[in-house]
């Protein structure tokens, strides 16, 4: 028992010297969360602002009034003008104004059209959404919106679960794998296999030094998250923890399994890099919404962990709703996990570490 | 021979789907003995000593290797051998005196006694200033002196040496070579695959496998004499010439 513990330990240490002397990997690994948390929280934005508006107007009104007057006013918008009708198309060609509003008196009554420059679409769904909204308030019935758990609509909120449901996976699936594969192509696998440590003891100590980091970049994230970012901290955060750490071991999982399937550094990048990230990145709802995807897509983005892990982070981290509103998604990450799991543990016991060894 | 055996080999076959990389092989090891295991690449010759060292199971036959059954006490044999693989493998980001550390440490060592063999280890090499330089700075030649150190501090029975002088100099070979006599001369077998025909000639005897069956086993000496060969880069040409595995 005290041997197997001094083996484990001096295992673990090994590893993190690996880790620690390979400081341009690692400097990649602790710096990347940082600088995507701060790019997507300040830097890129899905909020449209100062968008520049210009007005037709045929006969003004106290209406046509009011609503320039908002117009000019709102931050969202930059308020060009007045505008003669037949100037819009060019001005809009020419890319010096992204729409304009256009009122007109009909009997007493205004009738207004919005154009709007299209050939970005997110930019003119947002316009149109946006000058609607001032239109409209001065309409007969009153709109009142109210956006909850995000009432800056704060893009950054968004993209904080994303980040960490792609930044584990990246560091446990793909480091790990990577790091046990290239024990096996240079040989030094070779050396613990036939020393007498049990195999699982050589998985373990290749496991938790990556455990440990991750829950290192966890705590980084989750600071930054709370301070820079300026998420709304609450008790929600340790359910946070909680469910990450679940994800965490999956990922572990994840590469442990990769690891018993191939047996170069090229191919677990690979297949950690396109059969993990991508989907990640495209179908877990990090960028594009689940529910704009065709059906077919939508079902695919069911059996994607992170899709569940980034969920349940949104409604923990952002809604600040208790543990009991996750369950579902707790519930089939869980279930993940426990079956990549028994896969990686069975292939394991089945092949070992030795299927790179089985050529003659 | 009167030695006691320390390797004992029967009837050993491994395939890999319809290809038989070993086929039905054996032969016996004595004590400090110095094997030398030959073939061209692709004969079988690492995959007959990976069975031996418990990492591929054996698709048919038996074979004990310092008393333990090679099929069934593959766990009790991994304490009674060392092995060096074909790339000097070490951990290139640990230190010298790390990896001695971690390998001696797998094998159970006590830490005064580490501490000693470690010193031991520096002194005979020559290499204390190297101690706390990282293996991956070390020339190859250091390396592979290290790499046989870390596979034979724990004093194992057998050493099983996979192609360990392949892309050194014939001087640092030659280095080499005393090494392993001064492991032998202290009773330790050593179990060597080579494709150096020069270095058959150290060996206290030899084994030819020709796509994947022994060919030839015996003294170098007695070899030469029966092929009425000078040397037994001759005698491999001779023995090995209708091979059909070899590239």
């Amino acid at each position: 028992m005290f041997r197997t513990m001094s083996i484990f330990t001096s295992l673990i240490k090994k590893e993190t010297l690996h880790l620690l002397r390979d400081w341009r990997t690692l400097t990649v690994v602790l710096i990347m969360p940082v600088v995507l948390l701060l790019l997507f929280g300040f830097a890129i934005s899905t909020e449209v602002n100062d968008i520049r508006v210009v007005a037709v107007v045929d006969r003004h009104t106290d209406v046509s009034r009011l609503i320039m007057e908002r117009l000019r006013v709102n931050s969202y918008f930059t308020f060009k003008g007045e505008v003669p009708f037949n100037e819009v198309e060019g001005m809009l060609r020419r890319g010096e104004t992204d729409a304009a509003v256009v009122l007109r008196t009909d009997g007493g009554e205004i009738r207004s059209q919005i154009i709007t420059d299209a050939s970005n679409t997110n930019m003119a769904q947002t316009s149109v959404a946006y000058i609607e909204s001032v239109i409209g308030g001065g309409g007969d019935v009153p709109v009142i919106t109210s956006t909850l758990y995000n009432p800056q609509l704060k893009s950054a909120y968004n993209f904080v679960p994303g980040i960490m449901g792609m930044i584990f996976i990246l560091i446990c699936a793909m480091m790990t794998s990577v790091s046990i594969v290239s024990e096996k192509e240079t040989g030094t696998m070779d050396l613990l296999l036939v020393s007498p440590v049990r195999p699982r003891t050589i998985i373990l100590g290749k496991l938790v030094p990556y455990f440990i980091l991750s829950c290192i970049i966890l705590s980084a994230m989750l600071l930054l998250s709370y301070t820079v970012l300026g998420l709304p901290f609450s008790a929600s955060a340790l359910n946070v923890v909680w469910i990450t750490v679940l994800y965490i071991t999956f990922a572990l999982s994840l590469g442990m399994l990769v690891s018993t399937l191939v047996s170069t550094r090229v191919t677990a990048l690979i297949v950690s890099g396109v059969l993990f990230m991508l989907p990640v990145v495209m179908l877990s709802g990090m960028i594009f919404p689940i529910e704009n995807m065709p059906l077919p897509l939508q079902w695919l983005s069911c059996v994607i962990p992170a899709r569940w892990y980034i969920a349940a982070v949104r409604t923990l981290m952002i809604q600040q709703l208790p543990a009991s509103y996750v369950l579902q998604e707790v519930a089939i990450l869980l279930c993940m996990t426990v079956g990549v799991l028994a896969l990686a543990v069975r292939n394991f016991n089945s092949k070992g570490l030795f299927n790179n060894a089985e050529h003659p | 021979m009167n030695r006691e055996t320390v390797i004992s080999v029967r009837n050993l076959t491994k395939k890999f789907g319809g290809f038989t990389a070993v086929d039905n092989i054996s032969f016996d090891v004595g004590k400090g003995e110095i094997f030398g295991f030959l073939g061209a690449n692709g004969a079988g010759k690492t995959t007959a000593m990976r069975m031996l060292c418990g990492l591929s199971y054996p698709t048919s036959g038996t074979g004990t290797v310092a008393g333990f059954d090679i099929t069934r006490k593959a766990e009790e044999i991994k304490r009674h051998i060392g092995y060096m693989s074909q790339k000097f493998s070490l951990y290139d980001q640990l230190t010298v005196r790390e990896n001695l550390r971690l390998f001696s440490t797998v094998y159970g060592m006590s830490d005064a006694a580490i501490k000693s063999k470690t010193g031991e280890i520096f002194a005979q090499l020559g290499m204390e200033n190297m101690a706390d330089t990282l293996v991956r700075d070390i020339p190859v030649g250091w390396k592979q002196k290290l790499a046989f150190s870390a596979a034979t501090m724990h004093d194992p029975d057998v050493v099983f040496l996979d192609e360990p002088t392949g892309g050194v100099d014939p001087v640092t070979r030659r280095k080499f070579w005393e090494l392993i006599y001064r492991a032998s001369s202290g009773g330790m077998t050593v179990f060597v695959t080579t494709h150096y025909l020069d270095e058959a000639e150290y060996c206290n005897r030899v084994l030819i496998m020709v796509d994947g069956c022994v060919r030839a086993l015996d003294t170098p000496a007695a070899l030469k004499e029966r092929f009425g060969m000078q040397t037994m880069d001759e005698v491999f040409r001779i023995v090995a010439k209708d091979a059909g595995r070899a590239d």
